[in-house]
This record gives structure tokens, C-alpha cells and sequence, in this order.
């Protein structure tokens, strides 16, 4: 390893996140409620997850249940008996008046999720959701404040991965990674928008080649990785115009506008809440007997990073095409059905028009929603390899099997789409050539590009139904007699 | 008919109505009769009329800490004046399913924090026994009523002593059962790891008869688990072969009158055949200050969801924070903004170790000190108040004081065992009380134990009125 001085100019960034995962649960985290989202207000609540006088909290084995997935799938490992924690602090959307979370003893601890360690794996409660009046929109100069309770007490799982990233790019990859991995799992709808999946980032900079960290910040709550990068991107921006400068960066937590990019503290050092955190008397502590784990451990699907990594060696696949077909679960699900139904056959050819023509057809939906089937994709992809088709006229086939489903032999035949006979197509190539006496001389003089000319002739001629390849190599042959 | 139901116990009352002789509907006008002429202050709220099924037990007072479906349980405090709440606590449930109406709710200290009944928001309660004395507290309210003869039973709940204490400066039988016997779901809570519904009732039959409907495992709480084998009848009438361990006779501030009536209860104990030896709970002397640190801090958070947003009292009309802090200045009362005071502090970072941590570590020695004591005793007994009921207003200026009331009654809750207050005598004309404690789990055999004894002492002292 090369000993280099510190350049005191240059930094290295060093980020750790806190991602909260909201459970798709049947029930809320301490009470029978059902989760919602988007109901009408303060239609999913009950005097337990309203704080009402006297009620107590009995914590969901469903939840129990899925934080133990996420913590085997993230290779965690799980403490024989954690406790729930309270921590206390007042807020409209807190109707205890404090959040049952856990603290020095959480479910699971030491994990990894690719090239990143996990901190630890805990459960708690979220927090209801408070409306602002008034044209802020936040609660200071807010008219009137009204709270929602209807998400309050959603089981949640909270992430903390070691200060592992070094870039926004890895932290957005790490963060679409999980995001993978908790939808396969199914566990959760993992939707930042709709903040199922929440990202908080904590960022230091140090001088590049040092090992202390410098002070960090919080970066609150972005909704989607796009921001998460660029709120990254930026805060880093800030802490080396500070040190640049000669100043000191202030440990505060903030919030990342991605409309005007800009950075506002939210709460300082000073302003940290004390949460008295202490264990909750009203619970019992979660000590997951064997029969649990197990029933964790079976219930865990083939994760995205294995999928990956099986797909590109059994099917030799390359690492792109494999980790794209790996994180979007369904595609992946679908593609391989569609390699199976061809006997194995054309798997690049398969997992190229899966992941272009097909993903590019249905957009985020679910490929098994349509009226397409494997085996048709399958029988698709055959006939073009087979040259039975031409790529463009298999095209347009695939619209017509997504949108009403039957077999590609029955499309081809129904609109005439089979390849041109050679013959027909020799006397077009020949037509066409005549027919271009510039574009030909062109080619004789060396300029091959203008060869595209003559194909795109032939290829309007024959309405697609013609391999542009072919054709290209049926003009070169005549042009270099 | 009517007229004789007072000198009646509840077991009794059930039996008349069992038997055809009075209906349960006629039983329950009276003692709605009775609880609406209450002048004591025993009761803050009195049901309006008698319910159609009036079941096939007499009907309880119920102290205000336990929510009942759209019946007014405020726990005593200002804060949560008109609460009516959508729900009925399990205890409560279990006790309708046995065929128990609610009476009354009766008034107690604010959220139950206090040993004189003088911390409620709604004013004191007096002692039948002398109207210048407080019954106890916190369930004094209670005590008080079935004392008077105002309710033929009653239940309460016991946090350092809030069922023992009343029950002994009122001269009734009070138990607090094990940790976890009785579903804490819908009792507001005070100090959740502490907190436990229990009888209070003329007699220990009525005792084990309102126990053995109480206990029970509750899915809403997950604290609960019931007593394994129910609570059966006592039966006892001798007590042979039955060790008891004394403890805290020579203890300072205990009355000569006090220990008089014990010492004679003693006796008897060995009269029936029980043997009697001292024994030492040498870190029973820090049960106090623990308890004094464990219970607020739990109150401190367990009192945060009272904020003004949902239910109860709201003050100010200005910002958040303001909103917050004129509700809950306005809405608790002074003992009950002390101990969170106290709780806060006794929480917050850098200070969790000192107290919280060290008070914890007390708990344990005490609950040890206790498991010591029952490998060589059945039961350990003690007085369960050093002193006859106090005048109104002596020590409401002195917190300590008023502290130092709970002295032998907080170490069982700290462990979590059961324990029992039954009259045993007399002091300058004011009851005294005989504490019986058990191992976890061990309510039948206390309960028969102070059977044995209740039948030997013959205490006569209800009802006053």
C-alpha cells in the first residue's frame, strides 16, 4: 500500500445511511388496525393507536415475523432477546407522547448488504401524519394543524448501515439495491414517494488519506434516489466550501430542497432533543424461538444480489444485463419462465428483448399482467434468430402479443409479417440499386455509410418484413463485383 | 330486606339473591341509594339509574382510574375532566361477564399518586372511621365506600400500597395480587411495571370471590398471564405448620398502638398452629427512595400522551409549545407536576445511570431480599401502615412524610408478589392493618392464611354508618 501525504485540499466523502422500511403488514405495530394509505382520515385508528387513557401496546408477530427476513436477508445477526425501547419526546403526530422503538438491544445487529455492513436492524412505530394550513405549509406560520392518524403506529424497520459510501452514485446504488431486495421479499411496498422507503443520509468529509471522521450531518428524508444524490451531491459541495474556507462544519440536521436545491438547517446541536429513553415497561421482550427463525429463514426468496450472480454464470449473462433483470424481480421472474419454455435457447437474444422491447412496452407494470406469455416470447425470439422474421417486423409483433396475446406464427401469418422471400428480395435489392446511382457511387468511393440509403429503400419496399442485415450484405456483394 | 343488605358481605348479599330472596335489581337500587347519599367524597360519579340486566352479583365501585365505556374515568384529575372513554378495561369487562355491574367510580389521587386520597382533583374523601382523617390512598375513594358501607365491594389498584394503605387506615381487607394476576389493559396507568387491580372488600371471601373474576390472561396485555389454578374459596379455619417471617417491628415511626394490635395478631398466628420468627429484608429500608425514582420516571412518560390534542383539557390559544405547557400546568395537579419533574430528571441523559439505573438495581436486591425470605417462611408479615389514619391536611407540606406512609407496602410491588391488608384491631378507635405477602403466584394460600386469621382477630368494624 503507497504511503501518500494528506492533500489537506482534497476530501473524501464518508456516508452512512438510516433507511426506514414501512411493513406490509395486515395490522398496525401495537393494535389491530389496518394499514392504509390514502383513506379517508382517521378512518384506520382505535383507542390504542390513538393514545387513549389506560390502552396498551401488544406487538404484531407479522412484523416480528418480517423484520426477521430482513435482517437474515441482510445477513444480520439476530439477538436472542431484544427490548423495546421508549423515547420520549412531545409532538401532535406522537399521541403517546412517546415513539416504542428500540434502543441498546435491537433485533439484529453486524450485516452487510453487498459491499456495505449493516449497523443494526430494529423495529418501531411511525408516527401519524400532521396537515398545515396555510401557506407555508409547515407548522410555523401554519393556521390551523390537523393530524391524521391513520398511519400512525405502521410497523416500521429501521436500517442503519455502517459510514461505508464513499460517492451519491454508491449511495443511490446501495439504496436501489435494498429497494430490490425488500420487494422481492415482499415485505414492503418500498415506495419513496408514498414514503414507505424513507432515506436519511449521514455526510462527513474528511482530507482524503485520513481515517478520523469528520462531523457529520443529517440529511432528512428524500423522496426519491434522483434527490438522494443530489442532496448528497450538494451537502458535500457545502462542507468543502466551509473547510475550504477555514471553518468548521456544524453538526445539525437538514433538509435538501430538489426544486431550488438548496440546503436549510432544521435542528442544530443544541436544539437535540434528550429522548429518556427507557425500556418499555408495557411490552415483553421479542425473543424469536426457533420455530421463528425458521419460518424467517423459509420464507426468504432468492434475493436480488444471488439472482444476479447465479444468472450470470449458469446463463452466462453479462454482470449488466443480469443485475437489471435481477432488481426488477418480475422481469427477471418472467425471463427466465420465457428460458425455460425455450429449452434453454437463446438466452442473450431472450434477456436483451426482455429487458428492452418488453420493459420498454410495459413500463413499471408487471409483465405477467399482460397478455403476453413466456413461451410466446420464447417462440418470438426463436423465429428471429431463426431469420424467420426480421427484427423489425418481430417488433411489431411483440405489440400485438402484449397487447392481445396469442402465438407469433398466428400474428406473422394474420398480418403477413414472414421474412421475404429471397428471390422477391433480390429483385428489390437489385431495383433499388439501379434506382440510387448516387448513393452506389458514393459506396464505390469508400464512403460505406451511404450503403444505409439503399437498405432503408429496400427495407420501405419489403414493409419491414426483410432482415436489415441480410439485405446490407446483399448490397456489399453486388457493390464489390 | 333492603336495611339487611348493609350488615351483609357481598358472598352473602349473592347468596340472598341466588336464593330468590332479593333480586339483583332491587340489590343494586339499594346501593345505588346508598353511593348517591354518600357524603364522604367517596365517589365522583354514581350510575343514574338501574341497568336492565342487573347481573347476579351485588354491583361494585370502581375506582375513576378504570376506563368504562362512556362512563366518566378521569383517574382523579382535572386533565381528563369529562372524559368519557370508547372502551372498558379487561378487569372491569371480566367482572360484568361474572355478573358485576358498575356502581360508582370513586375518587382517588390524581392518577394515583398520592397515600391520602388528599392529591385528587375533584377534593378529598374522609375517613368514616373520623371525618377529620384521610383514608389512605391512592385508592381512597374506594376504601372509603365499602368502609361506610356505601358499596358492597370495591376494586382498586395497588402501585406502592394504593389498595393495602386505604384498606388499612379504613379497616377493610385489600389485596394486591402477583404482577401480571389482573390485565392492566384500560386501568390509566400510573407506573406501568408497578401498577395492579386488585379488591377491596369487607371480607377475604368477598376478596378471593372478586379476585378469582379479575385474574385472568389478557391478549391486550401482554404483561398479563392470570394466577395458574384460579383463586379457589378460602377455606382455612388453622394455620398449622405455616412458618411466618416478621419484619420491620423495631422500624422508627411505627406506632405503639400499631404494633400492639400486630404483636397480638402474632399471637394468634400461633395460636392457630402457624409459627412466627423475625427475619431481615436488609434493603427493604431503600425500597422508598427506589420507588420514588422507578415510579416517576414511568409516570413522567406515561402522563406525556395528556397534551391537549385529543381528549381531556386544553389550555392556551397561542403556539405549540405554549398550548402544551398551559394544558398541562392548568390540567395536572402539583403532586402530580412533581413527580414528573422528578421522573424527567431522573431520566435524562447523564442522570439515567445514577438514578434510573441504581433504583433498578435496588428492585432487584429487594425482590431477592424477598426470594431469600420465602426459603424459609410461607409468608412474610408486617403492619401494613406504621401508623392509624392521619388527620386531613398533616402532611400534605410534607412530601417525604407523605412518602415514608408507603414504607411497608412498596417492596412487594418492586417484586412483584402479592400481598394482603386485613383489619386485625384497633388503635386510639382507628383501624389497624395486618400485611400478609406471599411468593409470586401464591394468592390462594395468603388468601387462606388471612381467612384463618380474619376468623380468629373477629374484627367488627363495618359498617360505620
Amino acid at each position: 500500500m503507497s504511503v501518500t501525504e494528506p492533500d489537506a485540499r482534497i476530501y473524501e466523502p464518508v456516508i452512512g445511511v438510516e433507511i426506514h422500511v414501512q411493513l406490509r403488514t395486515r395490522t398496525k405495530m401495537f393494535c389491530g388496525c389496518s394499514l392504509s394509505f390514502g383513506d379517508e382520515p382517521n378512518t384506520h385508528t382505535c383507542p390504542v393507536c390513538l393514545g387513549h387513557p389506560g390502552t396498551l401496546p401488544v406487538t404484531n408477530a407479522e412484523a416480528v415475523h418480517f423484520a426477521l427476513m430482513i435482517a437474515m436477508a441482510l445477513e444480520c445477526e439476530i439477538a436472542p432477546r431484544s427490548i423495546f425501547h421508549r423515547k420520549n419526546y412531545f409532538y401532535p403526530d406522537l399521541p403517546k407522547g412517546y415513539q416504542i422503538s428500540q434502543y441498546d438491544l435491537p433485533l439484529a445487529r453486524h450485516g452487510r448488504l453487498g459491499d456495505v455492513r449493516i449497523h443494526r436492524v430494529h423495529m418501531e412505530e411511525d408516527a401519524a401524519k400532521q396537515i398545515h394550513a396555510g401557506s407555508s405549509g409547515r407548522i410555523h406560520g401554519a393556521e390551523t394543524s390537523v393530524v391524521d392518524f391513520n398511519r400512525g403506529g405502521t410497523p416500521l424497520v429501521e436500517i442503519v448501515t455502517e459510514p461505508d459510501l464513499r460517492t451519491p452514485g454508491e449511495v443511490a446504488e446501495f439504496g436501489r439495491l435494498l429497494q430490490a431486495t425488500l420487494r422481492r421479499m415482499g415485505v414492503s411496498d418500498v415506495n419513496m414517494e408514498e414514503g414507505s422507503l424513507r432515506v436519511d443520509a449521514n455526510v462527513s468529509i474528511r482530507p482524503a488519506g485520513t481515517a478520523t471522521l469528520g462531523t457529520k450531518t443529517e440529511l432528512k428524508n428524500m423522496n426519491s434516489f434522483r434527490f438522494l444524490e443530489r442532496g448528497i451531491a450538494a451537502e458535500i459541495a457545502r462542507q468543502e466550501q466551509i473547510l475550504h474556507g477555514g471553518g468548521e462544519v456544524e453538526q445539525e440536521t437538514l433538509h435538501y430542497d430538489p426544486q431550488t436545491g438548496s440546503l436549510t438547517s432544521l435542528r442544530s446541536k443544541e436544539e437535540a432533543h434528550d429522548y429518556r429513553y427507557f425500556p418499555e415497561p408495557d411490552l415483553v421482550p421479542v425473543a424469536p424461538t426457533e420455530e421463528m427463525l425458521t419460518r424467517a429463514r423459509d420464507a426468504l426468496p432468492e434475493l436480488p444480489a444471488a439472482r444476479a450472480e447465479r444468472l450470470e454464470r449458469d446463463l452466462a449473462l453479462p454482470a449488466d444485463t443480469a443485475r437489471l433483470l435481477a432488481f426488477r424481480s418480475e422481469l427477471g421472474d418472467f425471463f427466465e419462465s420465457a428460458v425455460e419454455a425455450s429449452g434453454n435457447g437463446n438466452v442473450r437474444t431472450l434477456a436483451n428483448w426482455t429487458m428492452n422491447e418488453l420493459a420498454a412496452r410495459i413500463g413499471d407494470s408487471d409483465p405477467a399482467a399482460t397478455e403476453l406469455k413466456p413461451a410466446a416470447l420464447a417462440e418470438l425470439v426463436a423465429m428471429v434468430d431463426a431469420r424467420e422474421v426480421s427484427a423489425s417486423a418481430a417488433k411489431e409483433v411483440l405489440d400485438v402479443l402484449v397487447a392481445e396475446g396469442g402465438t407469433p406464427a398466428a400474428v406473422v401469418e394474420a398480418k403477413g409479417l414472414g421474412r421475404a422471400e429471397s428471390g422477391e428480395l433480390e429483385s428489390i435489392v437489385d431495383q433499388a440499386i439501379a434506382d440510387n446511382p448516387d448513393a452506389v457511387a458514393k459506396i464505390r468511393e469508400g464512403k460505406t455509410q451511404a450503403i444505409g440509403a439503399i437498405v432503408g429503400v429496400v427495407m420501405r419496399e419489403t414493409k419491414g418484413r426483410a432482415d436489415g442485415g441480410e439485405v446490407q450484405r446483399m448490397i456489399s456483394e453486388r457493390l464489390s463485383d | 330486606m333492603s336495611e339487611e343488605l348493609l350488615g351483609l358481605t357481598a358472598a352473602e348479599q349473592a347468596a340472598r339473591i341466588e336464593a330468590g330472596d332479593v333480586s339483583a335489581g332491587e340489590v343494586f337500587d339499594y346501593w345505588r341509594g346508598r353511593a348517591a347519599a354518600d357524603d364522604l367524597g367517596a365517589y365522583l360519579w354514581v350510575a343514574g339509574e338501574t341497568p336492565d340486566d342487573a347481573g347476579t352479583l351485588p354491583p361494585i365501585a370502581v375506582k375513576d382510574l378504570f376506563c368504562v365505556g362512556g362512563v366518566p374515568s378521569m383517574a382523579g384529575s382535572r386533565i381528563l375532566d369529562g372524559y368519557r372513554p370508547p372502551y372498558t378495561a379487561t378487569s372491569v369487562r371480566n367482572l360484568q361477564d361474572a355478573g358485576v355491574r358498575v356502581l360508582g367510580k370513586t375518587n382517588q389521587d390524581e392518577f394515583a399518586m398520592g397515600s391520602s386520597n388528599e392529591n385528587s382533583g375533584f377534593g378529598p374523601v374522609q375517613n368514616p372511621w373520623d371525618r377529620t382523617r384521610v383514608p389512605g390512598g391512592s385508592s381512597g375513594g374506594s376504601a372509603a365506600a365499602v368502609a361506610a358501607g356505601t358499596a358492597p365491594w370495591a376494586i382498586g389498584t395497588d402501585t406502592g400500597g394504593s389498595i393495602r394503605q386505604p384498606a388499612s387506615l379504613c379497616g377493610i381487607v385489600g389485596m394486591k395480587p402477583t404482577y401480571g394476576a389482573v390485565s392492566r389493559y384500560g386501568m390509566i396507568a400510573f407506573a406501568s411495571s408497578l401498577d395492579q387491580c386488585g379488591p377491596l372488600t369487607r371480607d377475604v371471601t368477598d376478596a378471593a370471590i372478586l379476585l378469582s373474576h379479575l385474574q385472568g390472561r389478557d391478549p391486550c396485555d401482554s404483561t398479563s398471564l392470570g394466577i395458574p389454578g384460579g383463586v379457589p374459596l378460602p377455606s382455612a379455619e388453622r394455620l398449622d405448620g405455616l412458618r411466618f417471617g416478621v419484619w420491620g417491628m423495631e422500624e422508627e415511626g411505627l406506632e405503639p398502638g400499631v404494633a400492639e394490635q400486630v404483636n397480638a395478631t402474632l399471637a394468634k398466628i400461633e395460636e392457630l398452629g402457624g409459627s412466627v420468627e423475625r427475619i431481615e429484608l436488609p434493603h427493604a429500608k431503600y425500597g422508598i427512595p427506589a420507588y420514588y425514582v422507578i415510579a416517576p420516571a414511568e409516570a413522567s412518560s406515561n402522563l406525556a400522551r395528556y397534551d391537549g390534542v385529543r381528549y381531556g383539557h386544553r389550555s392556551g390559544n397561542g403556539d405549540l409549545t405554549s398550548m402544551y405547557e398551559q394544558t398541562r400546568h392548568d390540567g395536572f395537579g402539583e403532586e402530580v407536576r412533581r413527580r414528573i419533574m422528578i421522573g424527567t430528571y431522573a431520566l435524562s441523559s447523564g442522570y439515567y445511570e445514577a438514578y434510573y439505573g441504581t433504583a433498578q438495581k435496588v428492585r432487584t436486591k429487594i425482590a431477592e431480599d424477598l426470594a431469600a425470605a420465602f426459603e424459609k417462611v410461607d409468608f412474610v408479615v408486617s403492619p401494613t401502615s406504621a401508623t392509624v389514619a392521619f388527620k386531613l391536611g398533616e402532611r400534605t407540606q410534607d412530601p417525604l412524610a407523605m412518602y415514608l406512609s408507603d414504607y411497608f407496602t412498596v417492596p412487594m410491588p418492586l417484586a412483584g408478589i402479592p400481598a394482603i391488608s386485613i383489619p386485625c384491631g384497633l388503635s386510639e378507635g382507628l383501624p389497624v392493618g395486618f400485611q400478609i405477602a406471599g411468593p409470586a403466584f401464591s394468592e390462594a394460600r395468603i388468601l387462606d392464611a388471612a381467612h384463618a386469621l380474619e376468623k380468629s382477630i373477629g374484627f367488627e368494624g363495618v359498617p360505620v354508618a
